[in-house]
């Protein structure tokens, strides 16, 4: 057992992990290194297997196969009351059977700590709730709750501390405040984080690596910055943020610019840019590096050019305004663009083009029905949503 | 509680306002009318009795309406015996039962959860038992004890049990008969404890460095509480009162005789009803201290 607290995070390691439940293979292969001290994101959606990275790295799952290590200790079959980690749940589980000191406190008593109940008060105080520390966990809100968990976890120092989700219940305001809080507590007690979430934004704004991960994959890494506005397949360019996707053959790739045919436009992407450089590719670009304009442009060096197209949709969202224009040949796309005026620069039913910087194009490694962005979203609260509207219409309609 | 004034005041949700309908007062009737008739009326009937004298001149069982308290004294003067016999083998089955339950329970709550249909099936063999008449369990475990049976002839074989020894007629035949036909009992409310614990605070116990022993006493009993105290409620109150295990026509003797066996011989052989109904008064009375002294305790203090 580990009697002494962790003077600063430890590096995590993971070689070639892998995960299987009888059914289904949760993980295949993966290989992850998290260095020391830094907030590191596992991103993807529900079923692709971060969870169950963070749990094998806690403990509470034994892997198929491949080693773990931590802080270069191999820690594959340590029992997880022996690791040097510490984990929020997503549930919270603070033990309803104790006051919110005990709970703060449990970790440092079954360390043998000796001023444990001091240190359990600094800690409370760290999250701003010394003054509930004799309620129980039932007496406090969601947000206290959540920081009580992150107190009682952040109290035992550990080299690695775990979050699963830990803000998902929290509503809007409170979990930009705890992002905030949490990055300040990482910064403060230097720590190395490992964040499990499926918010892209909670993702990016938190965390200096993110690794977006699919089916048990690990899809693309890097910094926030890189993966935005590089992302190197369909999947993340669609996962992380929104992007307009194009499929075409490759026309020419000399020098350092690669045209793409793009229904009958020339389509142009910066080569370091582009993951691959012949046959059919997929290119895309972000919706708010497009412009809309209501002429024909002229051609340009440096600009894209698609269209005319028509604009189906425009809805406001306060910062901005999303037009779904319906391009001939290439399907609905989304452009964003700022209110820098009253109201919409175009109306429903106008006739665009779109143009953005070549620079701003990039070229992906898979191709873009891979990813299903426009797949039927059955789950049950989508149904349900369905059904109340066509209700609701017929309620009008009578 | 360690920690000061906060702890016990777990806040109770205040019911809302509601109007006296008297449609609820008409739905009570048949309860009412129930708890009197048949807990109320015997109740001061019970009373009366254990004051009675007997009849002056009169035959035996023949007696009169009196104050005689000192019925009380004669009857806890007489078996006092009898009285802590009662209450110390229900103790034992209680903590034995208490043992053998929680395993089984927390088997069938927790590591059969993930088995819905080998839960079930755990469960109705726990209850299975009922099925039978207790009377009939209790007279094969007769046979079973007995010292033509399989486990003296055994025992004796291996020269474990002396030649000439018995294991019915004993206090341990009458605790292990206690034990065995309230183990359900138990069983049941902390499967139900058990069976709702979220494995999470388990998972959450081993996170913070607690080993699975510590885990288990710091979280899993503690939330299992509940549970526990109904179960040992359950079986302590029925086996103190029991009268079937003990009796000599079972698994016990003359000198294994508890409370129940006393009331049952006074009242039916001895006709002597206000000593009978002054038992009863002790025993019911002695219960409830008992079972509000450990209810209070278990009910404010988490075992911490």
């Amino acid at each position: 057992m580990a009697t002494s607290f962790a003077e600063s995070g430890a590096d995590l390691e993971l070689v070639g992990i892998s995960k299987r439940f009888p059914g289904f293979t949760a993980i295949e292969h993966l290989d992850l290194t998290i260095p020391a001290g830094s907030f590191f994101a596992l991103l993807g959606p529900s079923g692709c297997g971060k969870t169950t990275t963070l749990r094998l790295v806690a403990g509470l799952e034994d892997p198929t196969g491949g080693r773990i290590l931590i802080g270069g200790k191999d820690v594959t079959h340590t029992k997880p009351y022996r690791r040097p980690v510490n984990t929020v749940f997503q549930s919270y589980a603070l033990f309803p059977h104790m006051t919110i000191l005990e709970n703060v406190a449990f970790g440092l008593k079954r360390r043998r700590i000796a001023n444990a109940q001091q240190l359990a008060h600094e800690a409370l105080r760290l999250v701003e709730l010394d003054h509930v520390a004799q309620r129980r966990p039932a007496q406090l809100s969601g947000g206290q709750q959540q920081r009580v968990a992150l107190a009682r976890a952040v109290v035992n120092r550990p080299a690695l501390l775990l979050l699963d989700e830990p803000l998902g219940a929290l509503d809007l305001k409170l979990r930009r405040q705890m992002q905030l809080e949490l990055k300040q507590i990482q910064g403060d007690v230097g720590l190395t984080f490992l964040h499990v979430t499926h918010d892209q934004e909670e993702a990016m704004t938190m965390a200096d690596t993110i690794a977006v991960m699919n089916k048990g994959e690990i899809e693309q890494m890097g910094a926030p910055e890189e993966l935005y506005e590089l992302p190197r397949t369909a999947f993340v360019a669609n996962f992380l943020g929104q992007s307009n996707l194009f499929t075409g053959p490759v026309v020419s790739a000399k020098g350092d610019t690669m045209v793409v045919d793009i229904a009958g436009r020339k389509v142009s992407v910066p080569r370091e840019r582009a993951q691959r450089h012949a046959g059919e590719v997929t290119i895309g670009v972000r919706p708010e590096k497009v412009a809309l304009v209501t002429s024909e442009p002229k051609a340009a060096t440096g600009l894209n050019l698609v269209g005319p197209g028509r604009v189906v949709d425009v809805s406001f969202s306060g910062v901005s305004t999303q037009y779904q224009v319906q391009v001939p040949g290439l399907g609905v796309q989304t452009v964003f663009s700022q209110n820098m005026v009253f109201g919409s620069i175009v109306n429903e039913g106008a006739e665009v083009w779109l143009t953005w910087n070549i620079d701003h194009t990039f070229g992906l490694a898979d191709d873009a029905d891979v990813a299903p962005r426009f797949a039927s979203d059955e789950d049950t609260s989508a149904i349900a949503t369905q059904r109340r509207e066509r209700l609701e219409a017929e309620l009008e309609g009578a | 509680m360690a920690f000061g004034a906060f702890a016990t005041a777990t806040p109770v949700a205040e019911p809302a306002v509601r109007r006296r309908s008297p449609i609820a007062l008409f739905l009570l009737l048949p309860g009412a009318a129930y708890l009197t008739l048949f807990f109320l009326v015997p109740f001061v009937s019970l009373i009366l009795t254990s004051f009675q004298t007997p009849r002056e001149f009169g035959d035996i069982g023949q007696y009169d309406y009196a104050f005689k308290w000192e019925n009380y004294v004669t009857v806890v003067q007489t078996y006092w015996e009898h009285i802590i016999r009662s209450f110390g083998y229900a103790a034992a089955a209680t903590v034995l039962a208490l043992l053998f339950a929680y395993p089984l329970a927390y088997f069938i709550g927790v590591k059969l959860r993930r088995f819905p249909l080998w839960q079930a099936l755990a469960l109705t063999l726990v209850i299975a038992p009922f099925f039978i008449s207790f009377l009939l369990r209790t007279l094969a475990w007769k046979q079973i004890l007995s010292d033509e049976g399989p486990v003296v002839t055994i025992l004796n074989a291996l020269t474990i049990l002396p030649e000439g020894a018995h294991i019915t007629q004993t206090a341990g035949s009458v605790i292990f008969g206690l034990t065995y036909n309230f183990i359900p009992f138990m069983v049941l409310p902390i499967y139900t404890s058990l069976e709702r614990l979220d494995l999470r605070y388990v998972e959450a116990g081993g996170d913070l460095y607690a080993s699975p022993a510590t885990t288990f006493l710091k979280v899993t009993l503690p939330l299992s509480l509940p549970g526990v105290v109904s179960g040992t409620l359950l079986t302590f109150i029925p086996a103190a009162g029991d009268y079937i295990n003990a009796s000599t026509s079972f698994l016990g003797s003359p000198e294994t005789a508890m409370i129940g066996n006393v009331i049952e011989a006074n009242f039916l052989q001895l006709q002597n009803y206000p000593a009978a109904a002054a038992l009863s008064i002790i025993l019911m009375g002695v219960i409830l201290i008992l079972v509000a002294a450990y209810v209070k305790r278990a009910g404010t203090e988490d075992l911490l």
